[in-house]
């Protein structure tokens, strides 16, 4: 499971976009290539954006998943 | 003895509140408003400024001559707030009681985080910056021209938008539209954070020959090279680079520790009360509330607070709760402008962009100063 090698968490719960995108890059930022950041959200939007975003800067999404209203990412750092 | 209401901030917010909690209070309550310039700004002017649609001497009026005659009036920065004592301390020295306290500091400006911003970009988030870019505009040339965001939250979501339709408009009339580029450099992968606004939007900027730089987060910009680069590692060269500065809440909340991490005040979304503070309300851009930070918000936040402070003082229930409403124009330039309206619960619908909407903004600006610090617009 990627989760027990999760580098970092990210916790934003109750944030519209564009600032899960924004707070994600700027962590993954300082991140190194292959690692692993899970991200926590509550903006339904963020699994376009996610999805978008991932596809755009080269940075892939590994799991996805959603429980209740929350959404979970998991991302790789390219 | 009459309960102590003090607002701090002059601002939308701050006057609305103070009015029409001292309209509600009566004799029952005596509101004070601490305010640093003692002067009330226009903000969404600045944008009609930069294109030199508009001067500054319009966007300023004396507070005091929209405050209520019972509202006194302090013209002070607060500097500390104990919230276990209940005062707020002023930078002159000296410091005021209250009962209850509305916190309409809005929010400030953070150029210094980005490195190069200050000496490479201009803005339109101040009078100053406004007319500085009018006279780089007025000079310029032609060439490459990027528009873009340098942290997020930040005042009005839709003024970059505004900014390059009403600049490719204002590019024609000089004669150098051929001989310049216009990019908008979005944080996301559309133009406004709002999908269905930024549907409509996007295929005008195409029309109009904007580009769009999307997932474009602003790390840095090299004034020796003309290059701004962004988080996601892109880079753009410009001549003129045009950046809405990072924001940050009032100085006075990070001191007091009233705020969080980037001085936002955290408010339960429906009374805008503090979490943490009973006698703390908070309106405007001063909120942590993930909602706009625009006049309009502080606009219908203000009669809400007003409601709760007046029932909490009578010992009744709040008449009022904040359901999220806001209401912006957006200018799509060459005399046309739509609309953006929600709450919590409904997403905008846009209309589609036509000249009875930029002459509604253009009516509001002008009616502004004697409808919204009065409380004359519901």
């Amino acid at each position: 499971m990627a989760t027990e090698l999760i580098a970092r968490r990210l916790d934003v719960k109750g944030f519209n976009c564009p600032i899960p995108i924004v707070k994600t890059a700027k962590e993954m930022k300082q991140m190194t290539s292959g690692e692993l950041i899970e991200v926590l959200a509550t903006d339904p939007g963020s699994v376009p954006d996610f999805a978008a975003w991932s596809k755009t800067t080269g940075n892939p999404i590994v799991e996805q998943s959603q429980d209740g209203g929350i959404y979970r990412f998991v991302l790789k750092k390219r | 003895m009459a309960t102590r209401v003090i607002v701090l901030g002059g601002g939308v917010g701050g006057t609305l509140a103070a009015n029409l909690i001292s309209k509600q209070l009566g004799s029952d309550g005596h509101v004070t408003v601490v305010d640093p310039s003692g002067m009330h700004v226009y903000q969404p002017g600045f944008l009609y400024v930069t294109l030199g649609q508009a001067n500054g001497r319009w966007l300023a009026q004396d507070e005091r001559h929209l405050l209520r005659d019972e509202v006194d009036m302090v013209i002070d920065r607060a500097i500390r707030v104990d919230p276990a004592q209940r005062t707020v301390t002023l930078d002159r020295g000296g410091s005021l009681g209250y009962d209850y306290l509305v916190l309409a500091t809005g929010s400030r400006l953070a150029r210094e985080e980005i490195p190069g911003l200050i000496q490479g970009s201009h803005d339109f988030y101040s009078l100053e910056g406004a007319i500085r870019l009018r006279e780089a505009l007025r000079s310029f040339p032609g060439g490459r021209i990027v528009m873009g965001v340098a942290g997020i939250p930040y005042k009005c979501p839709p003024a970059p938008v505004e900014f390059v339709f009403m600049l490719e408009e204002y590019l024609h009339k000089r004669g150098i539209r051929g001989k310049s580029t216009i990019t908008l450099a979005s944080p996301l992968n559309r133009a406004f954070t709002i999908e269905t606004t930024s549907k409509l939007v996007q295929p005008i900027l195409e029309q109009r020959g904007i580009e769009l730089a999307t997932f474009f987060n602003v790390e840095a910009v090299d004034p020796d090279k003309n290059v701004v680069t962004s988080i996601e590692g892109e880079e753009l060269p410009y001549d003129l680079l045009v950046l809405v500065p990072p924001h940050r809440g009032a100085k006075v909340i990070e001191d007091s520790g009233l705020g969080d991490e980037r001085g936002w005040v955290p408010v339960s979304r429906a009374t805008l009360q503090h979490e943490k503070f009973d006698t703390i309300f908070a309106i405007g851009d001063a909120t942590n509330l993930p909602i706009s930070k625009s006049g309009s918000t502080a606009h219908f936040e203000a009669p809400v607070v007003a409601s709760q402070i007046a029932a909490r003082i009578r010992g009744t229930t709040a008449k009022e709760n904040y359901g999220g409403r806001v209401m912006c124009f957006l200018e799509t330039g060459h005399r046309q402008a739509t609309t953006i309206r929600f709450d919590y619960e409904h997403p905008p619908v846009s209309p589609r962009p036509s000249p009875l909407w930029h002459y509604a903004k253009w009516a509001f600006n002008r009616a502004y100063w004697v409808t919204v610090p009065q409380g004359r617009v519901a």
